[in-house]
């Protein structure tokens, strides 16, 4: 079974599409579903938040908490080997999940976020003279990242004395290569960039982005929590140096995510955590730092998250990142076209096909209002700015309403969310 | 009808949303403040003309919510001509329903009663309070009230 499948083409999507998911089995794994809010099924629409997690990733956890805890890399004891097997079995399977070969290294975080800030931290972290980055260096983000890809940078050239640059969306809120190009000197050392942006669910061309920038010098950083789950490169294909990624929006553990990069750029990051199991040897007066992976992994990590992680990218290989993706943008597609014929509502970024979710703004109407009517009829949506309020403010549109949808969502569901936001509008206008 | 368009969307509230009073700027305020609502970027603005003890004139400006303008525009109205210290104790009596302090039949709230059953949607009480927030910071003589967050229990 390939653990990669190249970026869908059209035609692809729709044969994915034309065969009938089997909703009611895929459903099926997923117990927490099956639940009344208000009077009504429950219709979860908010997974760019927080999939849920199928069975075969709450038994994996549940086995390895009753058989195999003990801390990792420690004891000679038969659990201790268990636990130490597990995780590292763990690290397997997400390097296959993800495409890495042998000059890439993962390492286990509690999240994107996390990640970010490993990254991040670890470029200034090692202090003058020292540090990747140095006063008068670029660090190049974009206007598209989740907060959790743009705060950590602006501490980062706070710290060092680099200038942070933003790439620009259009007004459309696509990235544009030859911005990018206008934005990169010989000082870039740093571009960080979004695979899918969670607000809006546009897909920039991150694969030429990052390859320019290499190419420029600097170290590429690709925040892949909303495309990990779905049909995306190999890394080894990426001019990637290091992506993040999480395990509650793929279906699998909360507290629980990656940073993996080529060895050498890993290599170059001060760690984050300081303590044990991330040291070779240790005197009063100074420490000699451990190799890869357990370097960038002070202190016990989540050994069962891990677990669980791996059981997800394994449940979610097993289905298909194409057939996924078929359903999903099947479902974009329905919702998008629903809403966008609603009176004065707005769909941001409508020509992103490739996405997952849908945000909107309405004409005189607010978000938390809709998102409130909507759990009333046991539709869970998310409202605001989702963590990307500069995004926002580039648009000029306000907050909004996003519907994020996950396989085992239903077209039904969809429909239950247009009318219920057709319903909202009357009342609230 | 679902429960949220019963209770909490009342056809007084959805008619302050539609039209809220007192919306927009005084010519020469002499207190100002501003509170934003960091889960969604919401800003609601108040500017007051403070003769001595007694609040002369008020305006409120921004976006939110239906929940938020309803609330900062029946705030306007009720506050508008009367006392500092009533228009504090408005604010603590109102809080304190929302938050479940105190009992809503029992409250002086006059028409505010009519977003009492903001109390059963404790995600939105922010949104109820944002408005209130911002009068009682420049009561306070304070610019930006800053989030609503700290504020609450």
């Amino acid at each position: 079974m390939p653990n990669h499948q190249p970026p869908l083409t059209l035609p692809e999507a729709d044969r994915a599409a034309a065969a009938p998911p089997p909703l009611a089995a895929w459903r099926a794994q997923f117990p927490v579903l099956s639940q009344q809010i208000h009077g009504h099924a429950l219709a979860y629409l908010d997974n760019a938040a927080t999939t849920h997690m199928p069975l075969a990733v709450m038994e994996a956890m549940r086995r390895f908490e009753t058989h195999e805890r003990a801390n990792i890399h420690r004891g000679v004891h038969t659990l201790s080997q268990r636990a130490t097997d597990a995780f590292e079995q763990a690290r397997a399977t997400l390097k296959r999940f993800i495409g890495a070969d042998a000059g890439h290294e993962l390492v286990f975080t509690s999240g994107t976020t996390e990640s970010l800030n490993l990254v991040a931290q670890g470029l200034w972290g090692a202090g003058p003279g020292q540090a990747w980055l140095r006063p008068g260096d670029r660090i190049i983000s974009t206007g598209l990242e989740h907060h959790a890809n743009l705060v950590p940078w602006q501490h980062a050239a706070r710290m060092s004395g680099a200038e942070l640059v933003v790439l620009r969306p259009d007004a459309q809120g696509r990235l544009q290569q030859d911005a990018l190009a206008a934005l990169l000197t010989p000082r870039t050392r740093v571009l960080a960039i979004t695979a899918s942006a969670n607000a809006t669910g546009e897909r920039p061309p991150y694969e030429a982005m990052l390859a320019m920038a290499r190419q420029a010098g600097a170290l590429t950083v690709l925040d892949a929590a909303q495309a990990v789950g779905h049909g995306m490169p190999a890394l080894s294909a990426l001019a990637c140096d290091f992506m993040a990624f999480s395990g509650h929006k793929m279906y699998g553990p909360m507290g629980i995510g990656v940073l993996a990069g080529r060895r050498d750029a890993l290599e170059r990051l001060h760690p984050l955590r300081l303590g044990g199991d991330m040291v070779e040897d240790v005197s009063y007066e100074r420490a000699i730092y451990a190799a890869l992976p357990a370097r960038l992994e002070g202190g016990t990590p989540n050994v069962a998250g891990a677990v669980g992680l791996a059981a997800a990218a394994t449940f979610i290989d097993r289905i298909g990142r194409a057939a996924i993706d078929g359903h999903l943008h099947a479902l974009r597609a329905q919702a998008v076209a629903g809403l966008s014929a609603l009176p004065g509502v707005t769909v941001l970024a409508p020509h992103a096909t490739q996405a997952a979710l849908v945000s909107f703004v309405a004409d005189q109407v607010h978000p938390h209002d809709i998102g409130t009517l909507l759990d009333e009829r046991g539709i869970a949506v998310r409202t605001g700015h989702h963590c990307a309020q500069p995004l926002h403010d580039h648009f000029g549109l306000g907050p909004t309403t996003r519907a994020s949808f996950a396989l085992y969502n239903s077209a039904e569901e969809v429909e239950r969310l247009i009318a219920a936001v057709a319903r909202a509008l009357e009342m609230l206008r | 009808m679902s429960s949220a368009e019963n209770d909490l969307y009342q056809e007084v509230v959805l008619e302050h949303k539609r039209a809220p009073r007192n919306f927009g700027h005084l010519p020469q305020p002499t207190h100002q403040a501003q509170g934003t609502n960091p889960s969604c970027g919401d800003r609601v603005a108040v500017e007051l003309l403070l003769d001595g003890e007694r609040v002369q004139d008020i305006r409120f400006s921004g976006q939110g919510c239906a929940i938020c303008m309803a609330s900062s525009s029946m705030m306007t109205e009720a506050v508008k001509g009367r006392d500092i210290a009533a228009a504090q104790a408005l604010q603590q009596h109102f809080r304190a329903v929302l938050t479940g302090e105190e009992d809503p039949d029992e409250a002086p709230l006059g028409k505010l009663v009519s977003l009492a059953g903001v109390r059963q949607y404790p995600s939105r009480i922010k949104c109820a309070l944002l408005g209130w927030h911002a009068l009682m910071h420049a009561i306070a003589g304070q610019q930006d009230a800053g989030g609503t967050e700290e504020s609450l229990p």
